[in-house]
């Protein structure tokens, strides 16, 4: 490995202020929106085009010099986090939204663009780009890419591998190649439904074809309140269980509710358990469903009910909800988050269980979830400047992650594995398993170069340090989901 | 000649003591499972490993043997008020779970919710040194680990051999309607086509194809049954709003309405010794599909998945090596077809061609991640 040379090239090919050297301009690269994790890179590169990246990663390749690719760097699980004697290649000006194709129904994309970006340059055609992370005011399409980001409405249209036609990638050697297409359907092995969520570890995609959707014509939002989580729980069984199948079932409980409470101001009940459940579609079609909707509700007995009929009310029930992680903040210095799957049918279980985790660490757990699919967010409370308090919140998280695999689920359903996940793959899939990834992706990246260390467990440890959350989200700016 | 075999166990064994393997399950679609290319090929019939392994109604998932029927799974699903919202083709005939994966397959109905890549979130599979391998999850979000699932869709059966596979299910709406549209010329069709895409009514499925004289579209909603009356209204105005309005539409309902797409998804507009081959498309390519098909003549035709999916098919007997060929044909397109039933157009059976017509799979990705999963070339590469 020689870092020296390969930046002695690369200052060939970027001028002064495109290739980040100096300890100061390269701090704000050392960590992304998992904070505990820090690393310097020896160099930041900013590319502006495709050719650059190309031609980055082919230099990297030759001088067996370890690269990330990075986005906005929101990754919660440290997918961006810099290696130590490699470098880093920013992709933000890769942010041209090369062609909107109304009629077809898709978008072409640089991998800087950013993920909300794309659906306002579609809504003037009536279209938008389904997948939405909390933090899609700032995450870019490629960083979704790297890591299959979901949101809030999973359950109905899936995740970005869902909406991902086709791409061009540079292997991690610098070969480019074409995977997939613009039409919905494909031939041959789905590839791009292989490289989205390979959390950058088979290269980078440098173009991206995305599915485009006809915007709702209504939604229809309620938002229940119920004496015990246990209580919502068991509404969300009764409405998936009654057929319709809404957009999105979030539930948050009494000390997520507080923080929403304390940070947005979302005017929420108080009460131990908050449902909200979206419809969206035909106008006609979701008043009726409404209707059968709230017949359910009313039959699990809740404390409260309150119907968005406008845009507005809509808008302040989810403001609370998309804030509360962000306000968790304003409950205690410091929270981890995970991101655990567990079959819908468990989640009474699996709430229970950290509860009593909770109880028996001392350590105070917030409840966001994604109800529809499983899909936990337990905010994991504490305050990094007491000796230990760190090690002690990643232990309870660790014990969480193993309750989701004891339960027949996931050790993650949006956020991917990344630095912080990696010891937990092997819990989840078997040595067999383990091998098979190792082997394909020393197949397609024969020197580990390709975000080493993230994923798969081998690999070299990197520094633990605790620095707070990250400067966006004190700011109000991204969200964690 | 196929050896049946019932368990992982003995596809293992079959793997490690054979230079080639080539799999079958329910021969719905014979120019794959009958591929020439495999020569002498360990030759493995799996419809025997069937059965459903665990199916969980209120998870909305099911696990099955890649054997298992397609239609004894819908069957299972329908019970419960659920279904595969991607109509897998050929069920009718006999086309198993494992097949449908392995030839990328998906209906009409994929336009709503996705396709059989959408829908498979888990599997296992034995590689080409007979380990058997566990893929993806059993619930319906998981962003752990590289997505084999997704990987293996439309293989066909050239990574490895699937043992194992677990879908998520929706469940199914109360009740359907379809409106159909004739036309003239395919450009008005087309206008229709993008007006009614681009609008916000949900549609389930949206097909089309030539007509005696001219062409019908085929538009298919779901939902609660009392709210279907207004929406069908509301979609014959979109349909009719166009410049080039269609010469008159129809509404279809309950028994005609499920017969019309029945039909469909069993190929009946195939007439009898018709071959078959699937080429995935966008809208804007057809017309110089249609103009490139019409300079041969015979070809059927029919569009799915608004426009995104052509199902093409021709007289077997006049698929002879002296016919113009459509290998050929497609390259010049750039696009890429596979065979289904039957030999293509220009096709010589002596040669042994694959079943992949028109713009070759190869690719960089692909060679490596074969050479991983299968580096003894056993289930014989792209």
């Amino acid at each position: 490995m020689s870092v020296h040379p390969l930046i002695r090239e690369l200052a060939g090919l970027y001028s002064e202020e495109r290739l980040l050297t100096r300890p100061g301009q390269l701090m704000a690269y050392e960590s992304d929106a998992l904070t505990a994790f820090q690393q310097r890179p020896e160099a930041v590169v900013i590319a502006e085009n495709r050719e650059e990246v190309i031609e980055t990663i082919r230099l990297c390749h030759a001088y067996d010099v370890p690269f990330v690719a990075r986005g906005s760097g929101t990754s919660l699980s440290g997918g961006s986090l810099p290696v130590a004697d490699g470098i880093v290649i920013a992709l933000n000006r890769l942010d041209r939204i090369l062609r909107l194709d109304p009629g077809e129904r898709i978008a072409v994309v640089e991998p800087g663009v950013v993920n909300l970006k794309v659906s306002e340059a579609a809504k003037p055609y009536g279209l938008y780009y389904a997948p939405d992370p909390s933090s899609q005011s700032i995450c870019t399409i490629g960083g979704n890419v790297a890591f299959n980001s979901g949101g809030a409405h999973c359950l109905k249209y899936g995740m970005t591998s869902n909406h991902v036609l086709g791409m061009t990638v540079v292997l991690p050697d610098g070969e480019v190649a074409e995977l997939g297409g613009e039409s919905l359907e494909g031939l041959g092995p789905d590839l791009p439904g292989f490289f989205v969520g390979s959390e950058g570890l088979f290269g980078v995609a440098l173009e991206i074809t995305l599915r485009l959707l006809p915007i709702p014509q209504s939604y229809r939002t309620v938002l229940a309140a119920y004496g015990s989580l246990q209580a919502a729980g068991d509404a969300v069984t009764a409405v998936v269980a009654s057929g319709l199948l809404p957009g999105a079932i979030e539930i948050m409980d009494e000390l997520a509710i507080k923080a929403a409470e304390v940070g947005a101001k979302a005017g929420y009940p108080t009460t131990p358990a908050l449902l909200i459940v979206e419809l969206e579609g035909e106008e006609s079609a979701v008043e009726a469903e409404f209707a059968q909707l709230m017949q359910i509700i009313e039959e699990t007995a809740p404390v409260e009910v309150r119907m968005a009929q406008t845009a507005d009310e809509r808008a302040r029930i989810w403001k609370g909800r998309k804030a509360a992680f962000s306000a968790v903040g304003r409950l205690a210095p410091d929270y981890i988050v995970q991101d655990g799957v567990v079959p819908r049918s468990r989640l009474g279980d699996a709430l229970a269980e950290i509860d009593r985790l909770s109880g028996s660490y001392g350590i105070e757990v917030a409840n966001v979830f994604h109800a529809g699919d499983g899909n936990l967010h337990p905010l994991i409370l504490f305050d990094g400047r007491e000796e230990g308090a760190l090690e002690r919140a990643e232990e309870l998280a660790g014990e969480i992650l193993e309750l989701c695999v004891d339960l027949g689920g996931s050790i993650t359903g949006e956020h991917g594995v990344g630095m912080e996940k990696r010891a937990f793959l092997p819990k989840m899939y078997g040595p067999t398993e383990m091998q098979a990834m190792e082997d394909v992706r020393r197949s397609v990246d024969g020197k580990s170069l390709a975000n080493r260390g993230k994923m798969l467990p081998s690999g070299e440890a990197e520094s633990l340090a605790h620095v707070g959350p990250h400067p966006l989200e004190k700011a109000g700016v991204i969200f964690r989901d | 000649m196929f050896e049946s075999v019932s368990t992982v166990a003995e596809i293992q064994e079959g793997v490690r003591a054979a230079r080639r393997i080539h799999v079958r399950g329910g021969g719905s679609k014979p120019a794959l499972s009958t591929d020439c290319r495999a020569g002498d090929a360990l030759a493995l019939n799996l419809s025997g490993l069937n059965g459903v392994v665990d199916y969980q109604a209120d998870e909305y998932t099911f696990t099955a043997r890649a054997g298992t029927p397609v239609a004894d799974v819908e069957a299972m699903l329908a019970e419960q008020g659920q279904y595969l919202p991607f109509d897998p083709p050929f069920a009718a005939r006999g086309a198993t779970l494992g097949g449908t994966v392995s030839a990328g397959l998906s209906g009409s109905g994929r336009y709503r919710y996705g396709g059989v890549r959408d829908f498979l979130i888990g599997m296992r599979f034995v590689d080409g040194q007979g380990q058997e391998v566990r893929g993806g999850g059993a619930v319906v979000k998981n962003a752990a680990g590289f997505d084999f699932p997704k990987l293996f869709v439309g293989s066909m059966g050239r990574l490895g051999v699937l043992t194992e596979l677990t879908f998520k299910v929706f469940p199914q709406p109360p009740a359907f309607a379809t409106v159909t549209a004739g036309f003239g010329p395919l450009a008005n069709l087309l206008s229709a086509l993008h007006a009614v895409t681009g609008g916000q009514i949900d549609l389930h499925a949206v097909d089309f194809g030539p007509s005696e004289d001219g062409w019908t579209l085929c538009v298919r909603i779901g939902g609660l049954t009392a709210t279907l009356e207004q929406r069908v209204q509301a979609l014959r105005a979109l349909v009719n709003a166009g410049e080039n309005a269609p010469r008159g539409t129809d509404a279809l309902f309950g028994r005609k309405e499920h017969d019309l797409w029945r039909k469909a998804r069993a190929m009946a507009w195939l007439p009898e010794g018709y071959g078959l081959v699937r080429v995935p498309l966008t809208p804007r390519r057809i017309a110089a599909v249609e103009e490139a098909l019409c300079a041969g003549e015979g070809a059927a035709r029919r569009y799915s998945v608004a426009g995104n999916l052509l199902w093409l098919g021709w007289r077997e007997s006049d698929a002879t090596a002296g016919s113009p060929s459509l290998n050929d044909l497609l390259q010049d397109l750039d696009l890429r077809g596979i065979r289904l039933i039957g030999q293509a157009p220009g096709d010589s059976p002596d040669e042994g061609n694959g079943p992949v017509l028109g713009k070759p799979l190869q690719n960089p990705f692909l060679r490596r991640i074969a050479a991983s999963l299968d580096p003894a070339g056993k289930f014989g590469g792209y």
